[in-house]
Order: structure tokens, then C-alpha cells, then sequence
């Protein structure tokens, strides 16, 4: 049974490794200038855990193989419990805060760096159970919120009264998050209700909505393309299926794209 | 059996004999011959209803890519009939026309994501059949006003799942209707007493089975709110009451 | 430390008629008894709820037989809608968390356990002992309850995030009453592990008996021991915060939700509450609670495979010292849960490097395991093999940590599949299996039978690879940007990954399937097993000195003095190759090795 054990222990921890190693499962593509820092991130770790999890398995495998009714007297490990206490320490040690430093790397690049000056600001609303997305019009500027205002009903998602803000008049709302390729974007975030979050999986961008609390996140994108915006923050009986697309777009397309949706206001 | 409980059951039998034959009476007699018709118009420049972009449901999008559904907040015909108005009689009724509860089921359709009808007109206690004729789960999310006599509720059906069959206790005009799956969905339940109508697409309306007497007929839209008429209804002939709206 | 104070045995006599002997006991063994049947009761709830899950995860159209007659709202037809789904998720973390992994290891072994192997009678507070039990029942309840109200239990999830958790009825069926029953029966099950924590660490530092130093505690001891500590200052924090939230429900005020909030068109009447104060507070209890769920699995483990493997660990201090190690960095490292979630993303970074280092000792904990087979003369039976699952699936738990410990990759894996597989590994699974280790290696203890050794290790192959085959696939498809906690995949994107579900549901029905081998092993040992001997393991500790089942006052109105360490094993004793800690034979024994 100890055999078995063993054999059982092995061919789990090698099967398991398969699919990592073969690539079935993996994040597509990247479309982002933030995101390879992340990925590179992300192969990194998994080859420093891969080694970690197969070393681990198959010596537990080995030595409940080897060491089982076993005659005659107690052997003991070489190097003992001080070898191990200091195995653990230097080189799990090293490994983990090699990755965590690293690792921070990658974080900063997107969090720690404030966007351009000529970033498109561009604000999301999440509510339940959809996105909405405003743009600020030619004025460059955002109409103040008016939340009692707020009529889905009528299609005023974020509130807003054109009647006595001038800001708001050319506010464009649109269902759809439509973005220029190679452009920086700033994106404001909004929650309407209750806590939401945008994850695009190409782009390499999660972040939670806080209701309460406005937070934003900037990238750039590098790929046309139309990619789907989920929410990943439970936040309800419609959670699954609240999502919306980010649509990367040339800056011809872009501005003829908006240029549509302002008339249709 | 002692002859005691005999007489007790003996009763019971006629006590709800007698009150089953009530209940039919009234439902007799509600299905009076009178009727109130008219038309409903709007004058002024109509809202802008925008179009709904329903691109987070794919199956709905497409649905509609060749023709776009539009808000229906207001929605005007071309010689200024305006749809969607629920008619009522707000004054007038008395026993059993009041109190008749009407025994059709209407139907509220979800379809390509909006509601089919827009606007519903019910008895109160009246059943209605909630169906979902998507490909999608829809939550269907009404908020009567708190306090009143009808409770808030919220519930999903899935594709294929079987009719909800519910109704309204209390009077309430108009209870809004939301999906919050889709958040442009929205309608309107308006739950009255007696006999009522819904302005068709040429704004035209008939409330039947009015009983001869003198009413006040209310006309109430979702966004333009509500105006009243009084008419007479005499046997046999039925009374007229056209509204107008005014825009902006 | 040998002449400490030893308590005077007090001589009172057993209690008479039922309910003072099985139903309002005092005596701490029956209690653990009570605590263990209430957690498998709980699994067993959790269990069928998350079959109903994965059936409607890999075939989201099938109607599930007798579904709608357990619920008609919820399952209109037979097919869960999405509340109804969510519902059910919310319920399976509950009754998982709290009232399994919570109740069985800890609160379970350790009052059954914990007062005989420090060689006392009883707790010194019995009566909070029964209370503790009692009021853990209600909250039982309590949570049940939630299934019979109007719109059912909440969805919002095990860890209830407001402000969703905190609007009401607006925000979504449960919400109201079912979301209020959940936190009662939160802040209820807290006051529970509050008064039972107290006695175990009352018991643990005061009723030792003469002789028994702390080091000479065994590791279940230790594990226990350490386990209240954490469960002291941990539930401490969850109670006010389920406390808080019910006000914001029922006495309007806005702990948890912020000013000009709009559900359904309607501007709520809150102002200046904070989102983020809910995950704080849910998190701090939260990061040590699973350290709650799984120290108890790593001493029962240690407990089973040192008196398997003939040996002591290479070190017991360092065991010892690593476990609370883990108890006292599960305190810093509660900010992992919150990487994305719009807290100051400097403190992300911060909140990153406890939650590495953390994986120091859990290295060290397993290096000593597995350093310590070296040279071992294992004995394989039920109990050392779910002792063994344990370590392979705590290791494949700790190296997906690698992964969540860093924000950068948190941007991709938080709220993935990765997430639920991690934790199903480490403190799901694996300290399930350390309730099985213990209970294969201590029911005839309590019972006075043997179970069924076949039949143990059939539900061990079962349940070893069936652990596998659920949970791996899990890390594959949060790898691949599988989003948790949706009830149908809707979108084009995660259309493919739905065979990998199907492969998932298939291998949780046939693993919870397999779970009825063990039930009928439990129920009918219990009748119909052969007789236990006093101590058929050859193990050392204090427990295996005294019948089975143990008698009322645990050692007959004497109490033992211990002369050893706890596991004097690969020695040569007149015995065997074993001395028992209560043996004042002389011989010569193993210190820990450098």
C-alpha cells in the first residue's frame, strides 16, 4: 500500500504539471504596455512553485516508498531538523522575497505612476448589473453627478441634468468602452450600489469599484480589438452576467465612433 | 354521526353555497353593457428617445441590430397618438362594478429584452402571468411604493422555466418594473379597481363593461402624469373622453 | 516546570438520566462528540449544496431532480436561477467554514482530546463548555433558518462584502431577513469559540497534570492550544462586525455603506459609512480563521504520523515554534484578500511581504514532515494515509500561495477559480482530511470499537484522488481567466472551459459518493465493529492509557504523572520500541535532534 501510495503521489504531481507544461490553460493575449512585467511575473512564479511542488511531492513519494516496515533501527535525516530550519529559511526565503520584490516591480509599474498629462479621461459607472461609460465631450469636462436624478428607465444612468449643467450637456454616455489604440487612458471609477470590478483579462487590469470611494487605474492599450469587460466583485443575482467590451479602436474609427454617439444623446 | 353535526354540516354547506353565489353574482353583473372609448393625443415636440444599446446581451443585440428599440418613455405616432396610456375610472363605481375582479390573465412577456406590453393595466387581486420568452435569465424586480398595499419582489426565471402566476393586493398606479440584469428594461403595472384599458399604438382606448352612471375617467402616462375627464355612460351607448398631453 | 501546581481531584459522580448524560452534559468528551455530530451534519448539508452547484455549473440546462420541491422559488422547474445559485454558494462557505472546519478539528477533537492528553478530569469551566456547544447549536440553527424565510438565505457570498450585504431587502433576494440571520448566526457562533477558546487555553495552562511540562504537551495540544489563541482575538473582531452590520439593517444606521448610494433608481437613506471597513474587519478575522481551520489538521497529522512512523518529529520545538509562527504572521497578512480592492495600493505591497514570509514556516513544517519519514518505520493504515493526503495536499495548497501573495498576479488570478482552488487545498481539503486521520486514529478510543480497515482505505483512494481531481482543474481554469461565483457561463470567452467543468462535477459527485463508505464505516463500527484493545496503535500519549472508552472522570479518580516526553518511539522499552508518557521506566529516549 506504501507503494502505491508512492506511485499514486508521483503520477498526480507529474499529471498535474502536464497541462502547466503544455500551455493548455493560459491568460490570452496581452494587449496592454503594462502587462508583460506581469507576465513575465507570472512565469516566473510558476516555474519557482512548479520546482517547489514537484521536489516536494515526489520526495514525499520516495521516502513513504522507501522507509515503510522498515527493519532494524531508526535512521535519521541528514543534516537533521537544523538542516532543514535552515534549508527552509535560505532558500524558500530567498525564492519568496526574490519573487515578492520583483514581483513589486511589476505592481509599481501600473500603480505607483501617475497617468500623462494628455491621458483620455474616461469614466466608468458600475452598477447592478452593467457598466456604463462616460466620456467628457468636447469641453473636456465631466457634468457634476446628480444621484437622486438617477432613471435607468430613461436612460439617465449616472445622473446627470444637461438641463441646468452646461458641463453636462455634451457628456456622452455609452454602454460600450471604446478607446483609441496606443493612447493612455484614465480611467475614473464609479460605483453606483454596491461594490464592483472591472477585469479585462487581455489588459491585465483588475480593480475593484468601491462604492463611496472614486479610485482610478491608467493604461495603454496596443491592440485593436474588442475584449470583454467582467465583473469579478460579487455583487448580486445578475453578478454573472455583468459585463460589458472594451472596444480598442484606430483613432480614426475612435473619433468617428464618438462622433455617433454624441448624436445619439 | 349525531344529528348535531349533521345539522352543523347540513350549514356549513349552505353557508358556502350562498357565498359561492355571491361571488358569481358579482361577476355577472360586472360584465355590464356600457363602455367608455376615446383617443389620446400628445401635442409639442415629443422627448428625444434615445436608443437602447443592448450590447452586453449579445442575443438581444442582434435581435435588434437591423432596428434599434428606443426608450418608450413617451412614445408618440406620427399623427401624435400617444401609446402607453393607462384609463381608469377614478370616481363613480360602486359595488359590485368596484369590487369585480376581472378573470383574464394577461400576459408580461420578456422578449429581446423589453417587456411586451410596456405598460399593463390590472384589477387588484387580478392574476397575471409573468413568462420569459429569452434565451436568457431575466430577474423581474417590481417596486410597488413601501407602505402601500403591495410588497416589493425579486425574482430570476430562467430560460425554459415554467410561468410565474401572481397578482397585486392593493391598488397602486402605476408600480414600475425592473430587470436589473438588463438595466434598460423597465414597465409599468398599473393595478386598479373596476374596468380599465391601455391606449393602443394609435392612442386609441376602450374601457367595457361599465355599468350606466356618471364617472371620472383618469388618464395617466408614465412621465407626463395623470389628467382626469368625467363622462356619463348611459345604456347601450357608449361615452367618449379624449385626452391631450401637452410636451414641453 | 515539575512542580507546578496540580489541581485536587475532585471525586463527583457520573450524571444521571439522559438529557444530563448525552444532551446538557458538562463532561468535555461528550461535548466534543456533540461538536463532531454537529459537523457532520453541517458537511453533509454543505456537501449536497455544492452538488447542486457543480450539476448546474457542467450542465447549466438540466433540471435536477426533486430540486424544485426543496425549493420552488429558487428552483422554478428544477433549474437553479441565478440567486437561488448564489444562495447556495453563500450557505456551502457558511456551514464549510464555521461549522465544519471550525467545529470538527478544533472544537471537535479538541474537547474530546485536549483535557485527557494534558492529564485533567475536565475543563475548569464546564458549564461555558456546555454553553459554548449549546450556543453553537443555536447558531446552527440560526443559519438553517435562513432556508425558510420569505426570500431565502443571503447571496452575497461567505464573506458577505458590504455594502451588498448591508442594504436590505433592495439589493437582491436574501438580502433583508436571510442576511440578517446569517450575521446573528455569525455573531452567535463567535460568542461559542469565544467561551470554548478560554477553556482550552485555561485547561491547557492550568490542569496539566504533575509532570506535564508544556514541552512534554503533544503537538495536538500545542496545535489546539495555539488555535484559541488565535480563535480568542479572531472571533473577538468578527462578532461587533456582524453586530454592526445587523444595526445597519435593522436601526438604520451606516456602518458599512457610503453616502449617495442608488439601487434600483432609489437614492438609499445612508450616509458616510465605509466599504472598505467591512472587508478590514471581515479579513482580519478571516486570514487567521483559516489558520484556525488548518493548525488543528497539522497537530492531529503530526499526532498520526509520529506514532506511524515509530519516531518522534526531527524536532518538536521547531514544529511547535512554527505553528505559532503562522498564528502570529495570519495577523499581518489579512491585506492578501484586498490587493484589488481600491485600498491604497502602497499598503499592497506592504501587506505582500508577511504573506511570503509566511511561507517559512509552513516550509519548515512540512521539510520536518517529510525530513522526519526518513529513516521511519511507516505503518500504513487508514489513519497514517489521510495523514499522508494531508502533507501532499497542503503542499500543493502552500505553492499556489506563491502565486496570491503577490498583487502583480493577483490582477490576474483574484476572483479566478485559482483562488477557490487554493483555498479548497489548504484549508478546505486538507484539514478535511485531517479530521479523518483523527478520526480513523482515535475512534476506537471513543467508541471502544474498531472501524474497518478496508473500508477505510478504499474511501481513502476514493477520496485522495477525487481531492485531485477536483481541485487541480480549478488552478487550470483561474490560470485560463475562469471568473468565481458566476452561476452560468455566458460568455463566448469561457465557453470552452465548460468540458473542464463537466470533468469537475463528475469527479465531485463520485468523491462525495464515495463519502457514504466512511458514514457507513462511522455508523456501523460504531454497533457492529470488533472490540477495541486500550491502545491498538502502540502510541504513547496520555489518551492511550486509559480505556476505551475513556471512563466519566477520564482516569478514574487518578490522575496520571507523566515521566516522558510525548513520543518516545524507536527506542527499546520493555513495551516495545515505545515508553508511555505516564511509565517511570527508565530507558534511554529521544531528545530533538539539531
Amino acid at each position: 500500500m506504501a507503494k502505491l501510495f508512492a506511485v499514486t503521489v508521483i503520477l498526480i504531481a507529474i499529471g498535474s504539471a502536464i497541462p502547466i507544461l503544455m500551455h493548455t490553460f493560459v491568460p490570452p493575449v496581452d494587449i496592454s504596455t503594462h502587462g508583460p512585467l506581469i507576465d513575465e511575473q507570472m512565469s516566473e512564479t510558476m516555474a519557482e512553485a512548479g520546482i517547489s511542488f514537484l521536489a516536494a511531492q515526489i520526495i514525499l513519494g520516495v521516502f513513504v516508498w522507501k522507509f515503510s516496515r522498515t527493519q532494524g533501527r531508526i535512521g535519521s535525516f541528514p543534516g537533521g531538523a537544523r538542516g532543514l530550519v535552515a534549508a527552509a529559511v535560505i532558500l524558500v526565503g530567498v525564492e519568496v522575497f526574490a519573487l515578492g520584490a520583483f514581483g513589486a516591480r511589476a505592481w509599481a509599474g501600473i500603480y505607483f505612476t501617475a497617468p500623462g498629462p494628455n491621458a483620455m479621461r474616461i469614466q466608468a459607472q458600475a452598477g447592478q448589473f452593467a457598466f456604463y461609460f462616460r466620456y467628457p465631450g468636447p469641453d473636456g469636462k465631466f457634468g457634476p453627478l446628480h444621484p437622486d436624478l438617477i432613471n435607468e428607465g430613461t436612460q439617465n444612468f449616472f445622473g446627470l441634468d444637461p438641463d441646468h449643467d452646461p458641463e453636462a450637456k455634451d457628456d456622452i454616455v455609452t454602454a460600450e468602452l471604446a478607446v483609441p489604440v496606443n493612447r493612455e487612458i484614465h480611467l475614473l471609477m464609479h460605483a453606483k450600489d454596491v461594490g464592483h470590478s472591472f477585469f479585462v483579462r487581455e489588459l491585465r487590469i483588475q480593480q475593484d469599484f468601491v462604492p463611496g470611494l472614486d479610485v482610478s487605474v491608467h493604461f495603454t492599450t496596443n491592440k485593436v480589438g474588442r475584449y470583454e469587460i467582467v465583473c469579478t466583485q460579487l455583487c448580486g443575482l445578475g453578478h454573472y452576467n455583468m459585463k460589458a467590451y472594451l472596444n480598442v479602436m484606430s483613432q480614426a474609427d475612435f473619433d468617428a465612433w464618438l462622433k455617433q454617439q454624441a448624436s445619439q444623446q | 354521526m349525531t344529528i348535531r353535526y349533521k345539522i352543523t354540516a347540513a350549514f356549513s354547506a349552505l353557508v358556502l353555497f350562498a357565498l359561492g353565489a355571491l361571488v358569481l353574482s358579482t361577476n355577472v353583473s360586472a360584465a355590464g353593457e356600457g363602455k367608455i372609448t376615446g383617443t389620446v393625443k400628445f401635442t409639442g415636440t415629443p422627448p428625444h428617445e434615445r436608443p437602447i444599446d443592448m450590447s452586453k446581451e449579445p442575443y438581444c443585440q442582434k435581435l435588434h441590430a437591423s432596428n434599434p428599440v428606443k426608450t418608450e418613455n413617451v412614445v408618440v405616432g406620427p399623427d401624435g397618438s400617444l401609446e402607453w396610456v393607462v384609463l381608469y375610472i377614478s370616481e363613480g363605481l360602486s359595488g359590485s362594478a368596484a369590487s369585480a375582479v376581472s378573470s383574464e390573465k394577461p400576459k408580461w412577456d420578456q422578449k429581446g429584452c423589453q417587456y411586451i406590453p410596456h405598460v399593463m393595466a390590472l384589477d387588484a387581486n387580478q392574476h397575471f402571468l409573468v413568462t420569459n420568452s429569452d434565451p436568457t435569465s431575466h430577474n423581474i424586480h417590481p417596486l410597488p411604493k413601501a407602505g402601500g398595499g403591495n410588497n416589493q419582489w425579486n425574482k430570476s426565471q430562467p430560460p425554459g422555466a415554467p410561468p410565474i402566476d401572481t397578482s397585486w393586493p392593493g391598488e397602486e398606479v402605476a408600480i414600475q418594473v425592473k430587470c436589473n440584469i438588463h438595466p434598460w428594461m423597465h414597465g409599468y403595472m398599473a393595478v386598479v379597481k373596476g374596468p380599465n384599458a391601455v391606449t393602443d399604438e394609435k392612442g386609441a382606448y376602450t374601457i367595457s363593461g361599465v355599468p350606466p352612471g356618471s364617472y371620472t375617467v383618469t388618464a395617466w402616462q408614465e412621465t407626463l402624469g395623470t389628467q382626469t375627464q368625467k363622462v356619463t355612460v348611459a345604456a347601450g351607448k357608449p361615452a367618449t373622453a379624449d385626452f391631450t398631453f401637452k410636451g414641453k | 516546570m515539575h512542580d507546578m501546581h496540580v489541581p485536587a481531584v475532585h471525586h463527583h459522580a457520573p450524571p444521571q438520566g439522559f438529557i444530563r448524560k448525552h444532551v446538557f452534559s458538562l463532561d468535555h468528551k461528550v461535548i466534543g462528540e456533540q461538536y463532531y455530530g454537529l459537523a457532520l451534519l453541517a458537511v453533509l448539508i454543505g456537501m449536497v449544496l455544492s452538488w447542486i452547484m457543480r450539476l448546474h455549473l457542467g450542465w447549466p440546462t438540466l433540471s435536477i431532480p426533486g430540486l424544485q420541491l426543496l425549493s420552488k422559488n429558487g428552483a422554478p422547474g428544477g433549474i437553479p436561477t441565478p440567486e437561488y445559485y448564489l444562495q447556495l454558494m453563500t450557505m456551502h462557505g457558511t456551514f464549510m467554514v464555521f461549522f465544519v472546519l471550525t467545529t470538527a478539528p478544533f472544537a471537535g477533537f479538541g474537547n474530546y482530546f485536549l483535557p485527557i492528553q494534558v492529564g485533567a478530569e475536565d475543563m475548569p469551566f464546564p458549564h461555558f463548555n456546555m454553553m459554548s456547544f449549546w450556543v453553537t447549536f443555536v447558531a446552527f440553527v440560526v443559519a438553517l433558518a435562513a432556508f425558510f424565510v420569505p426570500d431565502g438565505p443571503p447571496l452575497s457570498g461567505w464573506t458577505g462584502y458590504a455594502p451588498l450585504s448591508a442594504l436590505g431587502a433592495v439589493a437582491g433576494p436574501g438580502q433583508g431577513l436571510g442576511q440578517v440571520l446569517w450575521a446573528a448566526s455569525l455573531a452567535i457562533f463567535c460568542v461559542g469559540q469565544l467561551l470554548g477558546s478560554l477553556n482550552f487555553i485555561s485547561t491547557t495552562l492550568d490542569m496539566r497534570c504533575k509532570g506535564m511540562s508544556m514541552m512534554r504537551l503533544p503537538l495536538t495540544v500545542w496545535a489546539w492550544f495555539i488555535t484559541s489563541a488565535m480563535g480568542l482575538t479572531a472571533f473577538a473582531v468578527l462578532m461587533p462586525a456582524c453586530i454592526l452590520l445587523i444595526l445597519d439593517h435593522v436601526a438604520g444606521t451606516s456602518f458599512f455603506v457610503a453616502s449617495n448610494l442608488v439601487v434600483n433608481d432609489q437614492l438609499q437613506p445612508h450616509s458616510g459609512g465605509s466599504t472598505l471597513l467591512w472587508q478590514h474587519l471581515f479579513w482580519f478575522f478571516g486570514h487567521p480563521e483559516v489558520y484556525v481551520a488548518i493548525v488543528p489538521g497539522m497537530g492531529v497529522v503530526s499526532h498520526v504520523l509520529i506514532t506511524n512512523m515509530r519516531r518522534p518529529m526531527l524536532s518538536h520545538r521547531v514544529l511547535i515554534y512554527s505553528m505559532a509562527a503562522l498564528a502570529f504572521l495570519s495577523y499581518m497578512v489579512y491585506g492578501h484578500h484586498m490587493f484589488v480592492s481600491g485600498m491604497n495600493p502602497f499598503s499592497s505591497i506592504v501587506f505582500s511581504f508577511p504573506t511570503l514570509a509566511i511561507t517559512i514556516p509552513s516550509t519548515i513544517i512540512v521539510l520536518i514532515w517529510i525530513g522526519s519519514l526518513y529513516g521511519a518505520k511507516l505503518r500504513i493504515n487508514s489513519a497514517s494515509l489521510f495523514a499522508l493526503g494531508f502533507i501532499s495536499l497542503f503542499v500543493s495548497g502552500g505553492v499556489s500561495g506563491f502565486f496570491l501573495a503577490q498583487p502583480s498576479l493577483d490582477i490576474l488570478l483574484h476572483a479566478t477559480y485559482f483562488v477557490v482552488g487554493h483555498f479548497h487545498f489548504t484549508m478546505a481539503i486538507a484539514a478535511i482530511f485531517g479530521i479523518f486521520a483523527g478520526t480513523y486514529f482515535w475512534f476506537s478510543k471513543v467508541t471502544g470499537r474498531m472501524m474497518n480497515e478496508t473500508l477505510g482505505k478504499i474511501h481513502f483512494w476514493f477520496t485522495f484522488v477525487g481531492a485531485y481531481s477536483i481541485f487541480m482543474p480549478f488552478h487550470y481554469l483561474g490560470i485560463a481567466g475562469n471568473v468565481r461565483r458566476y452561476q452560468a457561463f455566458v460568455d463566448d470567452y469561457l465557453q470552452p472551459l465548460l468540458g473542464v467543468h463537466k470533468f469537475i462535477t463528475v469527479a465531485a459527485l463520485v468523491t462525495g459518493a464515495a463519502q457514504l463508505i466512511f458514514l457507513y464505516n462511522l455508523i456501523y463500527s460504531r454497533f457492529r465493529g470488533p472490540k477495541a484493545p486500550q491502545n491498538p496503535w502502540e502510541a504513547t500519549s496520555l489518551e492511550w492509557t486509559i480505556p476505551s472508552p475513556p471512563p466519566f472522570d477520564n482516569f478514574g479518580g487518578k490522575l496520571p504523572v507523566v515521566y516522558h516526553d510525548p513520543y518516545q518511539y524507536g527506542i527499546e522499552a520493555s513495551s516495545g520500541d515505545y515508553v508511555m508518557q505516564d511509565s517511570p521506566e527508565q530507558v534511554q529516549t529521544v531528545h530533538d535532534e539539531k
